[in-house]
């Protein structure tokens, strides 16, 4: 049987991490899960989860919730929380995937078989791919790029301990504007292939 | 002078981090009543005094505060033992219950006895969520009852959410019948001096005819959708019997005898003269002696944070009691209205549903207490009068928004761990029209029947 192998893939906005997410999964074979968790979820549970897809990665209002007892009324938190029951469900029954984001790094550190990476960018490089990709001016490359950090900075260190984009937190943190995305994948391929080695 | 801007300002701190949860909400109101002893007792007032008679300690050692002989007496300010007594028992006691599987014998005895038919679940778990709120807290209540809907709606094929949201508001609507519902009613009634009985008979009856206005109306918004979703043919053998549900058949009866004794000694209290402290301990003391095995259990089990929170808030409070702000407030109500009773209890009623829609009824409550005491002074308004219309717009308020009850978030939080996760314009929508309803039946009733 195979051993199983979960890829854990944080990303700075336009660094291409999930690009190179994408790269992992299909050299490894396995399964990528981003927005698709949501649809997962959904058909397991057996139910429409299509207006959720808002709330997917956002930090929780601490305005418009409240917590007793441990009960949240947040539906981020609430989310959250079904995503993180699912991964571990996930990894408990030996599945092998690559998640990217969602505090994945934090949900999942327990299991030897995840590698945890981290892709960061150069801000000029990274504007450069906003707007190649989404058709935006210079100025709402940058605004996006801002928003996006912000808005996963925020989710993150709203469910974790250590800070997003912390070195510590991942096992490999890499830029990728020095290699491009497909030399960047292919590093870490290549660090992934010595890890399960020395296993 | 000083004082006040210091009682004011910790308040107002205190609300504050309440709302946006940066810290517990029991540290943040012990924190809060620190400072109010060190700023506005300390170095406002310069007096020991005050902070004697806020911190109350005295009073337990009084025999009222266990046995009334006469008339229930209004309570002197600062921290309300008697309330904090009373909660703490019936929180041991809800803890046994739900050990030997009271709670969930009881949800599953009735959906039996429905025949787990859709229609008269929704209506029974509704009624069932009301009457079980008018003696348990309301967390307890949903925990159980949204938990079994959920196990209800995977074999019968239905979306549980209408139900939950029936449920929550029911559940927020028995509170508000009785003297130990809701925590602002036992609150208020231990300040004020009014009985259980009081209660039943002014906002319980407010509770009874607005439970039949609310069963119309959840049952014209939600009735045809639950309808259409249910599977008629579901195989039944695969759901528990009530009987297997219960997991201690010894602590079962017992804490069902126990319950009911609590029952009877509310009820009867103003005629045996027993305060709620005095019931709570009775109740407490009897759980843990019949249930001594589990007695540390149950113990750990009882929800510490919110009695320190209820300490600390009555703290705060004293603080704007002791240095007269509050009669400034209840005077700018008194403005308002013109003196105008009418006018004045809108304003009670609609101020107190707005703000527990959207911040914890308790201290909410508990700071309008002394407000409307000295407007009923001021203004030779009948204090019960004034007292029904804040627990009711306190109670039903918190009905409106995802965060106005407890219930509301432990309902919202036991769906979304199965799927359903209810956002707040969902919430809203279909809550906000209900609240309003009950809100105006109350007025409406408070003022046919008393003015």
């Amino acid at each position: 049987m195979e051993k199983q192998l979960i890829i854990s893939v944080g990303r700075e906005y336009g660094s291409g991490g999930h690009e190179i997410a994408e790269r992992l999964s299909k050299h490894y074979g396995i399964q990528l899960l981003d927005h698709n968790l949501l649809d997962e979820i959904a058909a397991d549970k057996n139910l429409d989860m299509q207006d959720l897809r808002g709330l997917d990665e956002k930090h929780r209002n601490r305005l418009a919730s409240r917590t007793v007892r441990g009960y949240s009324s947040s539906p981020e938190e609430n989310l959250y929380l079904l995503q993180f029951e699912h991964l571990i469900n996930k990894a408990e029954a030996g599945e092998s995937f690559v998640i990217v984001g969602r505090c994945s790094e934090t949900i999942l550190k327990e299991y030897s078989s995840m590698i945890s990476i981290f892709v960061l960018g150069d801000r000029d490089k990274k504007i450069e791919r906003i707007m190649r990709l989404y058709q935006l001016s210079e100025e709402q490359a940058e605004r996006r790029m801002r928003e996006k950090d912000m808005k996963r900075r925020r989710y993150h260190n709203g469910h974790c301990d250590r800070k997003w984009g912390e070195s510590r937190n991942y096992d490999i943190s890499i830029n990728s504007s020095r290699l491009g995305v497909d030399g960047t994948a292919a590093l870490l391929a290549y660090y992934i292939d010595e890890r399960r080695a020395t296993k | 002078m000083l004082a006040q801007v210091f009682a004011v300002i910790i308040f107002i701190a205190m609300f504050v981090f309440i709302v946006t949860e940066i810290v517990e909400r029991h540290v943040v109101s012990l924190v809060c009543a620190l400072l109010t002893v060190v700023f506005v007792f300390g170095v406002g007032m310069h007096s020991m005094a005050a902070v004697i008679e806020t911190v109350n300690l005295q009073s337990i050692f009084t025999a009222d505060f266990w046995y009334l002989s006469g008339e229930s007496a209004e309570s002197s300010a600062g921290i309300n033992w008697e309330t904090i007594l009373f909660i703490f028992g019936m929180m041991v006691m809800v803890e046994g219950m739900a050990r030997a599987g009271f709670f969930r014998w009881l949800c599953m005895r009735i959906a039996r006895l429905v025949k787990y038919q859709v229609i008269p679940l929704f209506v029974t778990f509704m009624v069932l969520s009301t009457v079980l709120a008018m003696f348990i807290d309301s967390i307890t209540v949903i925990l159980f009852l949204a938990a079994v809907t959920i196990e209800l709606s995977q074999l019968l094929k239905f979306n549980p959410v209408p139900m939950i949201l029936s449920e929550i508001f029911c559940a927020n609507l028995g509170g508000s019948a009785t003297m130990c519902g809701d925590p602002p009613n036992i609150i208020i009634g231990t300040s004020l001096g009014y009985s259980f009985t009081d209660f039943v008979t002014n906002t319980g009856l407010i509770a009874g005819i607005s439970l039949i206005a609310v069963l119309v109306y959840f049952y014209l918004l939600f009735g045809r959708e639950l309808k259409t979703g249910a599977q008629e043919a579901v195989d039944y053998g695969s759901l528990p019997s009530p009987e297997s549900t219960i997991t201690d058949r010894k602590g079962f009866v017992v804490s069902s005898i126990i319950f009911g004794a609590a029952i009877v000694l509310l009820v009867t209290h103003a005629q045996t003269g027993l305060t709620v402290s005095a019931i709570g301990t009775i109740v407490a003391a009897a759980t843990l002696v019949t249930s001594w095995r589990h007695a540390v259990t149950l113990l750990r089990k009882v929800d510490y944070k919110t009695l320190l929170f209820f300490i600390g808030l009555f703290v705060v409070i004293g603080g704007l009691e002791q240095t007269g702000t509050l009669e400034i407030m209840a005077a700018f109500i008194g403005r308002i209205s013109g003196g105008n009773v009418m006018v004045m209890i809108a304003i009670i009623i609609w101020l107190s549903a707005v703000a527990s829609a959207f911040v914890d009824n308790i201290p909410f409550a508990t700071t309008m207490i002394p407000i409307i005491r000295t407007l009923s002074v001021t203004y030779g308004v009948d204090l019960s009068m004034l007292a029904w219309t804040l627990a009711m717009g306190t109670d039903i308020g918190g009905s409106a928004t995802p965060i106005g009850a407890s219930a509301n978030v432990v309902g919202i939080a036991t769906a979304a761990r199965e799927g359903y996760v209810i956002r707040w314009g969902q919430y809203c929508k279909k809550m906000m029209p209900a609240t309003v309803l009950v809100v105006l039946i109350s007025m409406l009733i408070i003022y046919v029947r008393y003015l």
